[in-house]
């Protein structure tokens, strides 16, 4: 894992919350070493990602058919091949593109679709709000396997759909979070504090409401996090996910899983991966959420 | 002299459905209240909880609907509720809450939750208006240090002396306290109330302060005015109302309230249930409850009807005297 400086960045930052700019701001304490490491994981990844045909060493589909089920540590292969002789390394690299790119896109528009609805259905109540409800009942009714089954199969398959898709799973809690909250900020809360000073709805709700709603979102978001890269690994599986010869994390995984006794680092390299990326996730949002809350220092 | 506020036979009414398929029942939580405030004069406004005196600080603000009756503030009838005019008039009347913790923002430090009402209408310039939250927590007696303070580090009086501050902010002419002080140590209440009283006479707002604590209420009004589900019973000056309370439901209020040095005196608890606004009675609503309640009471509603001056009462036994 790669080795983030720690003091030059922390010494940008207390210089950062020292600068006056004219607002009533304590200074902050200083952030843990574990942060530091999943911070420092997930820029990695987010680099990997980025820099994908330029760090994988082979293409994807290039086979080497005398180093098939190589195992880690073979020179040119240095986690192994597959059964087809395919570099594992390279494909790993592609295949968090991929997912980084269905996880974390799927996670930011099933938040932003979320709590957008909920915060409509808090502010016109009525009609509205029964509507977003109706919604957010028949999403958590519906098992989303099927509706993404149904969706694939009818729709066929592209990058953009499946994220798109994908955005769907999990928006019904932030719909719900957002809405019961600003609802009660609302009643005799800051809210109508705020709006009894005069303040338009916008301000009201991005400056006050969601920063105060914030925390409680960013703790959904690290959940629905893993959950995307999960069904997209279920869906993959089934066939419908990343179609080959494309791969993803979760596609490896499952792919993988026919060769555990004999080739087990086919399917170890990407589910270490998935699980160093969910973790870092969850303890960069538990982390952001402390911070985010000033009653929890 | 034209008063800063009045309002004219206010009514609100709620629907409430009794079970699933029960009948809708009309609650009328305010029915034909009359009330002005003028420039530098304090209206107090007592009730028992549920009572409506709430609701008609938030109705007298725009916050809440009308469903009868007109509100006039400085002679103009209040602009639609959340329209530009009426966001823009917010700078000329402002609320003071029951909890100060509630209505602050717990994620901004005071001194920006002050300043925000500056930022919001644009007032002054852009970096003056620190130095103004400044001066206005030192108007009511927190110092700059607790500028950089989150809500919950301050005490339950800091705060709503926080609160108070981000009011004044705007130069507000009216300021609508519903219950600021009973969510406060009787210590703290007192200091709250004598800094309302201060920059009351310093800066000549008019008040309207909602409590049910009769002896804040008559430490700091001009006027009182007294309600029982929904409907005004006795107004006058807060002397004449506590000497000689004339409605029966006033007479047992100032009776529970006690005070030193004014001796023994027949003490009646009220009798019966608190008042329920789904099952009001009929005729005067506190006949249930009157010691004094003749026939008449239970069938007609007694009108409140001027008695010497600045006196109204609503009571068929006072006005026949």
């Amino acid at each position: 894992m790669k080795d983030t400086p720690i003091s030059p960045d922390q010494m940008s930052e207390s210089t950062e919350a020292s600068h006056p700019a004219g607002s009533f701001r304590p200074s902050r304490p200083p952030v843990p070493l574990a942060v530091w490491l999943a911070g420092g994981w997930v820029v990695a990844m987010v680099l990997v990602a980025l820099l994908a045909d330029i760090l994988a060493p082979y293409g994807i589909t290039a086979l080497d058919l005398r180093n098939r089920l190589a195992p880690p540590g073979t020179p040119g292969h240095w986690l192994g091949t597959d059964e087809l002789g395919r570099d594992v390394l390279s494909r790993l690299i592609v295949s968090i593109r991929v997912s980084l790119l269905i996880a974390f896109g799927a996670a930011v528009l099933s938040a932003v679709l979320g709590t957008t609805l909920g915060f409509l259905a808090a502010h016109f109540r009525g009609v509205v709000e029964q509507i977003v409800l109706m919604l957010a009942d028949f999403q958590a009714a519906l098992p989303f396997l099927i509706l993404a089954l149904a969706v694939l199969a009818f729709f066929g398959n592209s990058l953009v759909l499946f994220v798109c898709l994908m955005g769907l799973l999990g928006w019904e809690r932030y719909a719900r979070i957002a809405r019961g909250l600003a609802l009660s900020s609302s009643g005799q809360g800051y809210a109508a504090a705020v709006r009894q000073l005069g303040a338009s709805p916008a301000r009201v709700y991005f400056r006050h409401i969601l920063p105060n709603t914030a925390s409680t979102l960013i703790v959904s978001m690290t959940i629905v996090f893993p959950e995307i890269i999960l069904m997209e690994s279920g869906l993959s599986f089934l066939g419908l996910g990343v179609q080959p010869p494309q791969t993803s994390l979760g596609s490896m995984v499952g792919y993988g899983r026919e060769y555990l006794t004999t080739a087990p680092w086919i399917m170890l390299a990407p589910a270490i991966t998935i699980i160093l990326t969910t973790l870092a996730v969850s303890l960069l949002g538990d982390w952001l959420r402390d911070r985010l809350d000033p009653t929890l220092r | 002299m034209s008063a800063l506020l009045d309002a004219r036979n206010l009514g609100r009414t709620y629907r409430m459905r009794q079970g699933l398929f029960g009948r809708v029942l009309d609650i009328h939580a305010v029915d034909g209240v009359d009330l002005s405030v003028a420039p530098g004069e304090t209206l107090g406004f007592v009730g028992e909880s549920g009572s409506g005196k709430s609701t008609t600080g938030r109705m007298v603000l725009g916050l809440e609907p009308l469903d009868a009756g007109e509100v006039r503030f400085e002679g103009e009838p209040l602009p639609p509720t959340g329209s530009p005019a009426w966001r823009r008039q917010r700078t000329r009347m402002q609320m003071i809450f029951q909890d100060p913790l509630a209505a602050l923002d717990r994620r901004l430090t005071i001194g920006v939750q002050v300043r925000e009402p500056l930022d919001i209408h644009d007032i002054g310039a852009r970096e003056e208006r620190d130095e103004r939250a400044l001066s206005l927590l030192s108007l009511v007696g927190l110092s700059p240090v607790h500028a950089a303070r989150y809500p919950h580090e301050l005490s339950g009086g800091q705060r709503q002396r926080a609160v108070i501050a981000r009011a004044l902010a705007t130069e507000p002419r009216l300021l609508v306290c519903d219950e600021p002080v009973s969510a406060l140590d009787v210590s703290i209440q007192a200091q709250v109330v004598t800094l309302l009283q201060k920059l009351q006479d310093n800066l000549g707002i008019g008040m309207l302060f909602i409590s049910h604590d009769l002896r804040v209420v008559r430490q700091i009004s001009h006027r009182i005015a007294v309600i029982y589900l929904g409907r005004i019973v006795e107004e006058g000056t807060a002397e004449d109302l506590f000497q000689a309370p004339l409605h029966p439901y006033t007479q047992a209020l100032v009776a529970a309230s006690p005070e030193p040095g004014r001796g023994k005196i027949r003490r009646q608890p009220l009798q019966g249930d608190p008042p329920n606004p789904a099952d009001r009675p009929s005729g005067c609503a506190f006949h249930p409850r009157c010691p004094v309640a003749e026939a008449r009471c239970r069938d007609s509603l007694p009108s409140l009807t001027p008695v010497d001056g600045t006196r109204r009462v609503a009571c068929h036994l006072v006005s026949r005297q």
